[in-house]
């Protein structure tokens, strides 16, 4: 049986060789999915927020698209990932609560930490390979260290292999 | 003053908890009156802790529950959420709409259902911030109300993004909703904004 280790809200951890990182229950926080195939490093952060240039408390590194992109890559590039090998997978980013007509601004928050996310990944020349975002569900994903497969699983929309 | 739940004196912490009685008593009533019965709101715990522990907190990430979700606007403004699991909800939304709907435990929510658990959601805000705001002499009004039923950790990823624009915790009213013997398991969290806060406690003249 595969180690599993669990990443929260506003959280990040990174693993090697096997094992699996799993964040349960993302709503309109994104998990961004990072993995180096030759050295089999994974690092998986739960974003709660797109920038942390927006907001005065920012400690948190792992709360924010910007940050725990950066600081993901410094703990994979400690365990010797290869930094040009490194590809991202991510989802989440949902619209947990929709009505006809919303304009809350709130509620938006989802679509804009993917659109940040990608951005962010964008800067750091990481290619996104996969991704499943959006949508009004929420999903738990698994990122296994051994082969760097992300298995999105939701309520009532199915099971994905990114 | 900046206000922050990273920063919490044991005085607001009071005043906080006294807000969240007022509001879960006056609830208490209004759902009381709308179901012609007697039903009691235990008195709430605060409770606040740090994002990743949230899970923790209330039981399972993943497990299938309802939200009822408001905002608010006035003189302070902020975002309401009830959490129900799903039996409870079923069993709620049962009283409301007579025992026809018994049987139906165990199928997805009926349009009539959903209007039923976002009309709850009404009346117990309006209660709610009905107490915050003659304590507090404050305006407030509340939006309409949006349903969803999903995994624990998608739906409070709502309200914990709003504590995570200033803060590194989330502060949880929690409170169980009793029918005599039996107990809704429910989750009633208000989060004014952070300005609204420092309003909330100069209103009531302690800062």
């Amino acid at each position: 049986m595969d180690r599993v280790i669990k990443v929260g809200m506003a959280d990040l951890k990174v693993i090697a060789g096997n094992g699996v990182l799993v964040t349960l229950g993302l709503g309109s926080c994104v998990g961004i999915a990072l993995y180096d195939r030759t050295t089999k490093t994974a690092g998986l952060a739960h974003i709660m927020l797109p920038s942390s240039k927006l907001i005065k408390h920012n400690q948190n590194k792992a709360k924010f698209a910007d940050t725990a992109v950066e600081y993901l890559l410094e703990l994979m590039m400690k365990m010797n990932a290869q930094r040009e090998w490194i590809i991202a997978k991510i989802a989440g980013g949902a619209q947990m609560f929709s009505f006809k007509g919303s304009t809350s601004e709130v509620l938006k928050i989802g679509e804009r930490n993917v659109q940040a996310t990608i951005e962010v990944l964008r800067q750091h020349d990481i290619p996104i390979v996969a991704q499943d975002t959006g949508g009004n569900y929420g999903r738990t994903i698994e990122l296994h260290a051994a082969n760097g497969i992300l298995v999105v699983k939701t309520i009532g929309h199915g099971v994905k292999i990114l | 003053m900046s206000f922050s739940f990273d920063n919490l004196n044991p005085l607001h912490l009071d005043i906080l908890k006294e807000i969240g009685t007022i509001g879960a008593g006056n609830a208490a009533t209004s759902l009381s009156k709308m179901l012609n019965r007697r039903i009691d709101m235990k008195v709430p715990e605060v409770k606040i802790a740090e994002f990743k522990d949230v899970e923790d907190i209330m039981d399972g990430a993943e497990t299938l529950v309802v939200g009822i979700y408001l905002e608010f606007q006035g003189d302070i403004s902020g975002i309401v959420l009830l959490v129900l699991d799903v039996i409870s909800a079923k069993r709620i939304t049962a009283l409301l709409l007579g025992n026809a709907h018994r049987d139906a435990l165990n199928e997805a929510f009926s349009e009539i259902e959903v209007s039923a658990l976002e009309e709850l959601g009404n009346i117990l805000t309006a209660a709610y911030l009905g107490a915050i705001s003659s304590f507090t002499g404050l305006a407030v009004k509340p939006s309409v109300p949006y349903f969803a039923c999903d995994m624990l950790g998608a739906i409070l990823s709502v309200p914990m993004i709003q504590f995570g624009q200033t803060s590194d915790r989330a502060m949880f009213i929690e409170t169980d909703l009793i029918n005599g013997t039996e107990r809704f398991r429910s989750h009633f969290i208000v989060i004014p904004d952070i300005e609204s806060f420092t309003v909330i406690l100069k209103a009531l003249g302690v800062v």
